[in-house]
């Protein structure tokens, strides 16, 4: 069942006009900085299907910039985003698509900075609902609904059982779990979404396992 | 994952054979499935209740979006109302106006609460806050027509859609009417199964709306479809508590629903590139606010 709560239904609480293209577009920036861990300088932002047609009218354009902001779907401050992503020294860029995508609802989202660039694939599914359906390259389903972490690993045997190991040890229930790899050997990828919160306690000793290269967490 | 319903059928099931209100059904498996306490879900349903009562107070006072295409309609609507000669009555144009003063709100980037989508926000909260002038109920009671809403709209969203891109207009504001009219029916203090007839009649009437908004801008023809939606909702309640019943059954509609979302060509879904967007007025509206200049991109 894509949604879980009646709060799905009745809510959320934001900023007008579109739920899908207003709040689910916020959302979908949001998750992209929380991935990337700190506020980007740049943005490159392409938008598919319905997204590409209608994002000036939906002020999509703006929700996700205010989802890179940190802004919640209720904040007002989206609709100033672009002035304060100026104020911020961000620099973005829209670009509508025509190629194929299997969700009308896309957007994928390239940021970085001086340090390092990430990319993500987000979906609007309707009701201010997103899935986030790709990061770096790896394909991955994360429903923005409960808390996750995302654990960038070298592919090592033992990895995934040390994670899991640390989460217990902290009493951390894992609800939902997968794991890509690029090729055998290379970076691979733990998507890990949880029933409890995971504090800085526990991020901390994850990072400090053998053989992780990065870990982040995603707050619902 | 443990659900109390996943249909319509087991939800009127379960309820009936409890002797529950479907607001307690929809409380019950909150509690569960999120491990929250009855309190907690309670108060958050409240703030909602809340947002969507400002958001009417505001459209009411007169609001306008930025594209000028809509605004205004709530106050002609309330002041009509007022002369006394209205011909579909004043709870049913209570209803509508503030549908569309929510949905003023909304598509003029003001605060609203999504149900199920912001651009059908308006139905749940206009005919609840028109109908609660005549039924008088508590404040829990108003909650709980938000569950009751809610319970409606969690099948609907995961057996079939709730988004106009995937489904068209009868996937949100189709959604939003049965959901209204189910929630009519427990506050007016009808049956469980009664509540699923009015749901499914609802839905029956509103099988086959497209999404086609003029410059893909949430306003026109949305602000008037939620307001048809809200009507919509309080009549088919009104049959139900008749007696009136649906032959086909609740889930079968919701099936039907998904199916006819799932054939409708793209441009019909949340595109602007069909329907009343392509109309010669439509385009013209749309260049009119657009130009030839790009608006709200950034560099």
């Amino acid at each position: 069942m894509k949604f879980k709560s009646v709060f799905d239904i009745i809510g959320p609480v934001m900023i007008g006009p579109s739920s899908s293209h207003t709040a689910g577009a916020a959302r979908i920036g949001r998750v992209a900085r929380d991935l990337f861990g700190r506020q980007p300088k740049w943005a490159k932002i392409h938008l598919y299907g319905s997204f590409a047609e209608t994002y000036k009218g939906h002020s999509t354009d703006v929700a996700i910039i205010g989802g890179l902001l940190d802004y919640d779907t209720f904040d007002e401050r989206i609709k100033t985003a672009f002035e304060e992503a100026e104020k911020l020294g961000m620099s973005y860029e829209f670009i509508p698509e025509t190629g194929n995508v299997d969700h009308p609802n896309t957007a994928r989202i390239v940021i970085g900075d001086e340090k390092s660039e990430m990319s993500m694939m987000g979906i609007s599914i309707g009701g201010g609902k997103i899935e986030i359906t790709e990061l770096n390259g790896f394909p991955l389903r994360l429903s923005g609904n409960h808390p996750a972490i995302l654990v960038v690993h070298d592919d090592r045997s033992g990895c995934i059982a040390n994670v899991a190991n640390c989460l217990y040890k902290y009493d951390i229930n894992i609800g939902h779990m997968e794991v890509s790899r690029k090729e055998r050997g290379d970076m691979a990828l733990m998507v890990i979404e949880v029933d409890q919160t995971v504090d800085q306690e526990v991020m901390g000793e994850l990072r400090e396992l053998p053989n992780i290269t990065q870990v982040t967490r995603i707050a619902d | 994952m443990d659900v109390l319903f996943r249909n319509v059928r087991e939800l009127v099931e379960r309820a009936e054979k409890e002797g529950k209100l479907i607001s307690e059904i929809m409380i019950e498996q909150e509690m569960l499935i999120t491990d929250r306490s009855r309190e907690d879900i309670m108060q958050q349903m409240e703030r909602n209740l809340t947002v969507m009562e400002e958001a009417v107070e505001k459209g009411l006072k007169g609001v306008h979006s930025v594209s000028g295409l809509t605004g205004g309609d709530a106050v002609l609507l309330q002041k009509y109302m007022q002369q006394g000669n209205s011909l579909s009555g004043d709870l049913l144009l209570d209803a509508v106006s503030k549908a569309v003063a929510t949905n003023e709100v909304n598509a003029a980037m003001g605060t609203i609460c999504a149900t199920p989508t912001a651009g059908s926000a308006g139905v749940v909260p206009g005919t609840l806050f028109a109908v609660k002038n005549k039924l008088n109920p508590t404040r829990e009671q108003m909650i709980r027509y938000l569950f009751t809403s809610g319970a409606f709209g969690f099948v609907v969203a995961n057996n079939a859609s709730i988004s106009g891109a995937a489904g068209g207009c009868q996937a949100e504001v189709g959604s939003a009417a049965a959901m209204a009219s189910a929630a009519i029916i427990e506050m007016a203090g009808g049956t469980p199964q009664q509540s699923s007839e009015a749901f499914a009649i609802t839905l029956k009437n509103m099988l086959g709306l497209v999404c086609d908004p003029v410059a893909g801008l949430v306003e026109v023809p949305c602000v008037k479809r939620n307001a048809m939606g809200a009507s919509n909702a309080v009549v088919a309640a009104d049959m139900a508590l008749a007696g009136v019943t649906s032959r086909i059954p609740c889930d079968e509609v919701i099936s039907a629903m998904f199916e006819i979302g799932q054939a409708m060509p793209s441009a019909f879904r949340e595109t602007a590139k069909g329907g009343l967007a392509a109309t010669p007025t439509g385009k013209w509206l749309e260049s009119k606010i657009f130009g030839g200049s790009v608006v709200g991109s950034g560099q």
